[in-house]
């Protein structure tokens, strides 16, 4: 057993964990953290997507005791309060999302694109979306919401209620 | 799926890495950013003793200017490789590949030199590191040896690192050609069917000298010396789609449910003249 301690979400987590323990596992199982979810299992599909020191990671692709000393942020950890991240609020506003399913992780890999990019065309939202994939193939309202998340983000602080 | 059980040891400079290596014996693996390693640890295609994780050491991290060369740490992430002010200035052809391996969440952890030592024929990055007449430093219980890319490559996920040795760093000699990667697939972040990485040097609007390298044509990146050769002195776009029609030359492009051999090589031939063309402008 490997010894971690891991900042998720803003909260400190010690743990003893096989060294064959997947991030995402750990997440789930071992702190409960279930807003991170487990889609494709083979590195493609993106759902279990996180920022592993403030950049998108597919947290079913990193070792738990690979992420001992680092922070990570998930779905759960993006919201201010009663305040929705912008991401958030323009998937709410733009409906971003049919299933679900894919949400969490489309919408961290959607923060950090523009955390990178803050305003990026229509084929740099598709390109930076690329690892995420929906079943349901709503990608035309996704990418509209990353769209308009920009336009949120440029415009200022405010953020939509919950 | 849940990998097996295996040890795992994190080390901060190469000689721990090549301690940990010998003492894990034959099955211990070297882990970095991992993302061609986990996924064959979840399919338990692999069963590691022990994973000696380099991904923390300062050696294999970065981007450095030698003078006539860069050298990138091979522990480096894509994400790190494509945006490095160095590599966009004076390799970007390097860059220009590195930015189609995977998607962005991937190329935030996997590691260029990591793409490089796993060799996977499909792989975009050993094409241009062939093109850009890369070299490689490799340590082991021996020392330290310098290997060129024409003899790094030896066959399917096969390369010059021997199982007790490291791939430490790779450098690239400064390259300001015209440069481009064409890459042929079917679907976002798929593997490339057949890819061609490109740096030109044009003068006065004629091809001087030409290096390409092709993925996904053999068993490793290949040179495509023919159409080198061929490029010389080509000055039009006609000129150009006639030298590619050589891209096939001595590859040996297998057949699988992407692609059979003879349209591999029917692409290499287009994705070729594309790379070039883009590359040199005509």
């Amino acid at each position: 057993m490997a010894h971690i301690t891991v900042t998720v979400d803003g909260t400190s987590y010690t743990s003893e964990v096989e060294p064959r323990k997947l991030l995402v596992h750990w997440l789930r199982e071992d702190i409960g953290r279930v807003g991170t979810v487990v889609g494709c299992d083979t590195s493609n599909c993106g759902a279990c997507t996180v920022l592993l020191n403030g950049r998108s990671v597919k947290s079913c692709s990193v070792l738990a005791v690979q992420a001992d000393g680092c922070q990570v942020t998930t779905i759960q950890g993006l919201s201010d309060g009663n305040e929705w991240h912008p991401v958030q609020a323009a998937f709410k506003e733009c409906h971003g999302l049919q299933c679900g399913y894919c949400t969490p992780g489309m919408v961290m890999a959607a923060v950090d694109l523009l955390s990178e990019n803050p305003k990026p065309s229509e084929s740099e939202i598709r390109e930076g979306l690329e690892g995420n994939l929906c079943r349901c193939t709503g990608y035309h309202n996704i990418v509209k919401s990353v769209s308009y998340a920009a336009d949120l983000m440029s415009a200022g602080p405010t953020k939509g209620a919950k | 799926m849940i990998p097996v059980e295996f040890d795992y040891v994190k080390v901060t400079s190469i000689d721990q890495a090549i301690s940990a290596l010998k003492a894990g014996g034959e099955d211990a693996k070297i882990i970095s950013g991992g993302q061609s390693l986990l996924p064959v640890l979840r399919l338990r295609m692999a069963e590691p003793s022990v994973l000696v994780d380099c991904g923390s050491i300062d050696e294999m991290l970065g981007v450095r200017d030698d003078g006539g060369s860069i050298t990138i740490g091979a522990a480096t992430t894509h994400h790190g490789v494509m945006n490095d002010p160095l590599v966009q200035e004076h390799a970007l052809l390097l860059a220009q590949a590195t930015a189609t391996v995977a998607d962005p969440a991937i190329r935030h952890r996997g590691t260029t030199g990591g793409a490089l030592a796993h060799a996977d024929p499909a792989g975009d990055v050993p094409a241009a590191a062939l093109a850009l007449n890369a070299s490689f430093v490799i340590a082991g219980p021996g020392g330290r040896r310098t290997v060129a890319a024409k003899d790094f490559f030896l066959d399917y996920f096969t390369t010059a690192v021997g199982p007790d040795e490291i791939l430490v760093s790779f450098s690239i000699p400064k390259c300001d050609w015209g440069s481009h990667y064409s890459k042929f697939n079917r679907t976002a972040q798929a593997w490339a069917i057949v890819g061609a990485a490109a740096v030109v040097n044009v003068q006065g609007g004629v091809i001087k000298e030409a290096r390409i390298g092709l993925t996904n044509m053999a068993p490793t990146a290949i040179r495509a010396s023919t159409v080198e050769a061929a490029l010389v002195g080509a000055s039009s776009a006609a000129q150009i789609t006639a030298a590619a029609m050589h891209a096939a030359d001595g590859t040996r492009a297998t057949s699988d449910l992407h692609a059979k051999a003879d349209y591999r090589e029917h692409l290499a031939r287009v994705i070729t003249a594309r790379a070039v063309r883009a590359a040199s402008g005509i």
